[in-house]
């Protein structure tokens, strides 16, 4: 079986690798190209664990094709911090240790970053209905929801923050 | 296994006809469960997100047109479609988290052919017709012929649907759908309904059009209470005699998400919150622009 050949955009550079017709987009991310942070939780897309943006949407990678990243736009978590600079939306996850082992972390990051380009002001109840298809075990939520409600105030105060992609 | 996207409705029909064990798909966020788990073992994989017809959505000449992949985040997204269909709206928004949203189709949640499959109960109230694209030619059927069991549906091998046709609603009409879970969100249903209510001047009930999903087999519509609704007020004593007969018509399993019983039970008193829900949309949107 020959492999399929896939030139993208992932988090700003072009990209290309080589992937099978029924391998996940997660796997050929993870795999093929290297970039390790979305991460397999379910493989059923109950997770939200390997939450990425393709094409603007967000959407759990473990349920894509390889092949439906041909010619696309992608955004994984190795793209939102410049270069030392971390993202509003990481700063504000350190800060207020929205986070313990770290697994579901990439996931709330990418499902975050897309709410707050839909909806640079979310209330509470936004917030909690966007990161509805994420799941964590560890910090039951609340840190998570006050580290976006956080991050939102913060990018708003200073818009250059955050727009990089 | 070999993947293909096909750029026309016509390609993507030579395409099935040259290989026999294909399967089409839109979002994939049934399918890919499905071939992990190997409960099936395609040798081309169809990506129908490519044919400009199944991804559209609008209006023209009185009737809605929904491409058969267009993600369901679009209409629950939609404001015009939403106040048209609040209720198939509603059901769209249901479907899974924001990620599945952006990905799930009603061609998919359709051809699933779920016995709860979160929008049909929504298509069915609505009377959709769906589009068929087959090697004789296209054809349209009503949404509630495609479905015959759970995870069976009408079509032949190489059929796919094009697209759902909704005409506009006359006015005095809304629809409303409710599902059950024990939670509010990212779930399968125990149960859920959807009604479509026509008010006439008077504000009685002109038509009424019930259906019933994750009771039975298949999603079901209940002609028995949309015949007690017929040209009556909407009061309690109406109300009591169509849950009865809601109840009456599921035939629903035993399983985690509930028993028989509490099933018919739960189906009757969600058939009485939409059509009450139904009603009161349409009575605040007498002119139905």
């Amino acid at each position: 079986m020959s492999r399929i050949h896939i030139e993208c955009e992932i988090n700003g550079d072009d990209a290309e690798f080589l992937c099978d017709a029924d391998e996940s987009l997660l796997d050929a991310l993870r795999d093929e190209v290297g970039l390790t942070g979305a991460k397999e939780g379910c493989g059923t897309g109950d997770c939200g664990a390997c939450s990425i943006i393709l094409n603007g949407n967000l959407i759990c990678a473990c349920l894509a094709f390889a092949p439906e990243a041909q010619g696309g736009v992608i955004e994984t978590v190795e793209g939102m911090a410049d270069e030392e600079q971390l993202h509003p939306l990481q700063t504000a996850f350190l800060e207020h240790a929205a986070l313990q082992c770290g697994v579901c972390t990439p996931g709330f990051l990418i499902a975050s970053k897309s709410l707050l380009e839909r909806n640079p002001d979310p209330t509470e109840t936004e917030v909690r209905y966007a990161i509805a298809g994420n799941l964590c075990r560890c910090t039951g939520y609340d840190k998570i929801v006050r580290a976006v409600l956080a991050a939102a105030q913060e990018m708003k105060q200073n818009p250059m923050k955050g727009d990089r992609l | 296994m070999e993947y293909s996207l096909p750029q026309s409705v016509e390609e993507a029909l030579s395409t099935l006809n040259s290989e026999s064990n294909a399967t089409v798909f839109a979002g994939a966020t049934d399918l890919i469960p499905q071939l992990r788990g190997g409960r099936s073992e395609p040798r081309l994989l169809v990506d129908l997100k490519n044919i400009p017809s199944l991804v559209d959505l609008g209006f023209s000449n009185g009737t809605w047109k929904i491409g058969a992949a267009t993600p369901v985040a679009r209409i629950k997204n939609n404001a015009k479609l939403t106040k048209i269909f609040p209720g198939l709206s509603e059901s769209s928004g249901l479907i899974g988290s924001d990620q599945i949203q952006n990905r799930a189709s009603l061609g998919g949640n359709l051809c699933t052919a779920s016995p709860g499959a979160d929008t049909v109960p929504s298509l069915m109230v609505n009377d959709a017709l769906v589009v068929i694209a087959s090697k004789t030619g296209s054809r349209t059927i009503p949404v509630n012929e495609v479905i015959t069991g759970p995870g069976t549906t009408s079509l032949d091998t190489g059929e796919f649907i094009i697209e759902f046709l909704l005409e506009q609603p006359p006015s005095r009409t809304s629809d409303a759908y409710e599902r059950f879970i024990p939670r509010t969100e990212m779930d399968i249903a125990v149960v859920d309904a959807a009604a479509r209510i026509s008010l006439d001047e008077r504000g009685h009930c002109q038509e009424a059009r019930v259906a019933i999903g994750a009771a039975a087999p298949t999603v079901i519509r209940v002609p028995e209470a949309e015949e007690i609704l017929h040209g009556k007020k909407i009061n309690d004593e109406i109300l009591a005699e169509v849950m009865e007969v809601a109840s009456t018509a599921c035939n629903p399993i035993n399983d985690k998400r509930g028993t028989v019983e509490y099933r018919r039970q739960v189906a009757g008193v969600l058939v009485k919150r939409v059509i009450l829900l139904a009603e009161k949309r349409a009575l605040d949107k007498r002119e139905n622009k």
